[in-house]
């Protein structure tokens, strides 16, 4: 029994690393440009037909397919903002939802035309192989996975916290018109902090493609997991994204296994409930800034 | 002497309501000017027009020669005309360094980031010893210290300082308007835009009155400070 629930745990650590990825790619978008974007779980699943197409199709090592979703959704993401997404960044929230739900559609619309509604795998030897660790056992790929999402995040941190660039994106998040006063370039800056929001969740898309089929529509679940995590950690807060995503990954593991896997997302809510309800800033509150 | 920044008729606002209407005024190289008025008289709205960060109806600005009229901000930076914007608008999550650093964000002062910076702390030597500490941590005065800064880090040809007196204890405006007096003697061109009225004709070689939006009195700062309206409608005298 104490197994069951030690394996699940790490399995659940595990799975909420790579949610840490997503959320925090939402939160970054957030937290820089006030933005929500509602097509988040979307540019998952793309990651994860870019890792489909890469390894399965094209026979790339699963490290270069998950570097090619990383930096075809960086650039998608820079150029998506600066061909449309700065304008809407003045505009009110409703019509920034109208552009990013049309997004998501259009991209869940694309993938059923390109790969079709079916479930695509990878079949590979590598998905079987696992570590053994006393009484765990670890997958092996979901063990690199998440390791790979967890350096990617942290590094994600410290370039933030130590790179002119990352300081700046910081300043704008803070103070835009300060930001604008020193002639920090604001758009370059929202183009940036889109593509690495995106790339966030693409790649995060790419190293869980070995581990789940794909398919077009898996991206609303995702979308509704980031944000769940986002409001339980704390809104525009990393370390807020990562606890909540480690915590999320945690519940959905043991109540799949204490209750019944379709109990999953139920008590994900529940947490959600709880956070709203005791603590709404969430966990981590970064600090609330004006625009 | 050089014409380094050149306002011809500026007009501008927002959503429709006009602010500036028709403002002319100069700035020559090495000079500094004061441009004072009331409060809503324009003078945020001033700066803010010159640095392209509200759309000019009509007018034109030009800086050494070149039309900048509503250029994108960070090009009017980048050609050379920095700012201490109205209420400072620091980084106040960011250490003081970091706010200075990223006063040199521009291309045109970036690789000399680490000499500017000790020019900087030279001038304010009190940051230099809270280098590290959170901007939004530090009293007004302090914090008006970094916003000059940090527009300075960007070797800026003329630096925009909007109210730097406004909200300081006295002993502070006095030394705030000593550092910008300084500032000029090093050669810094200056546009200064104030309510204190008095102290800023003072140090300033010319002087613009600033009334709804339009210059309804100018003159060297001397013969300003004698002039019987401002003297009643801004010293109180």
């Amino acid at each position: 029994m104490v197994e069951l629930y030690a394996n699940a745990i790490v399995n659940g650590l595990l799975i909420g690393a790579i949610y840490a990825l997503v959320a925090t790619g939402l939160n970054i978008i957030f937290g820089v440009m006030r933005v929500v974007n509602f097509a988040h779980g979307e540019m998952v699943v793309i990651g994860m037909y870019i890792g489909y197409a890469c390894w399965q199709l094209l026979g790339l090592p699963p490290w270069a397919s998950v570097l090619v979703a990383m930096i075809a959704m960086f650039a998608a993401g820079y150029l998506f903002q600066r061909a449309i997404g700065n304008e809407f960044v003045d505009k009110p929230q409703h019509v920034q939802f109208v552009l990013y739900i049309g997004l998501a559609l259009a991209i869940t619309g694309l993938h059923a035309i390109i790969f079709g509604p079916d479930p695509r795998g990878i079949q590979s030897a590598a998905s079987f192989a696992t570590y053994r660790i006393g009484p765990l056992r670890i997958d092996a790929t979901r063990l690199h996975a998440a390791a790979a999402a967890l350096v990617i995040v942290f590094g994600l941190w410290a370039w933030l916290r130590y790179s002119l660039t990352g300081k700046a994106m910081h300043a704008a998040a803070e103070n835009l018109t300060g930001g604008k006063a020193i002639g920090i370039r604001i758009t370059h800056i929202f183009a940036l902090t889109a593509g690495i929001g995106m790339a966030c969740a693409g790649t995060a898309g790419a190293l869980i493609a070995p581990l789940y089929d794909t398919n077009p529509y898996l991206s609303s679940e995702f979308t509704l997991t980031a944000f769940i995590i986002v409001i339980v950690g704390g809104l525009a807060s990393l370390p807020g994204a990562l606890v909540g995503g480690l915590l999320i990954g945690v519940s959905e593991a043991l109540a799949a296994v204490m209750i019944s896997p379709s109990a999953k997302s139920f008590v994900s809510y529940c947490l959600l409930l709880i956070v709203i309800l005791v603590r709404p800033q969430g966990l981590f509150s970064a600090r609330r800034t004006g625009r | 002497m050089t014409r380094l920044l050149d306002i011809q008729d500026l007009t501008a606002g927002y959503n429709g309501v006009t602010v500036l209407s028709g403002v002319s005024l100069h700035v020559d190289e090495g000079e500094t000017v004061a441009v004072v008025g009331a409060n809503g008289a324009g003078k945020t709205t001033l700066i803010r027009a010159i640095a392209g960060m509200v759309h000019a109806t009509s007018g034109i600005v030009t800086f050494s020669g070149t039309n900048i009229t509503n250029q994108p901000t960070d090009r009017i930076c980048e050609a050379g005309i920095a700012q201490s914007p109205e209420g400072r608008q620091l980084f106040v999550s960011l250490s003081i360094e970091d706010n200075l650093r990223l006063g040199a964000i521009l291309k045109r002062a970036r690789a000399r980031t680490d000499d500017n910076l000790a020019r900087v702390f030279d001038l304010f030597p009190k940051l230099k010893a809270r280098r590290h500490q959170l901007a939004g941590t530090l009293s007004g005065g302090e914090q008006q210290m970094v916003a000059i800064g940090r527009a300075l880090m960007a070797e800026p040809k003329v630096v925009m300082l909007d109210e730097p007196s406004l909200g300081l204890a006295p002993v502070m405006v006095d030394l705030m308007f000593d550092t910008i007096a300084d500032l000029n003697k090093q050669g810094m061109s200056i546009l200064l835009v104030e309510q204190n009225t008095g102290e800023s004709l003072a140090l300033s070689s010319r002087g613009y009155v600033l009334e709804n939006g339009s210059v309804v009195l100018q003159g060297t700062g001397e013969a300003l400070l004698q002039d019987d309206r401002v003297r009643k409608a801004y010293l109180g005298l």
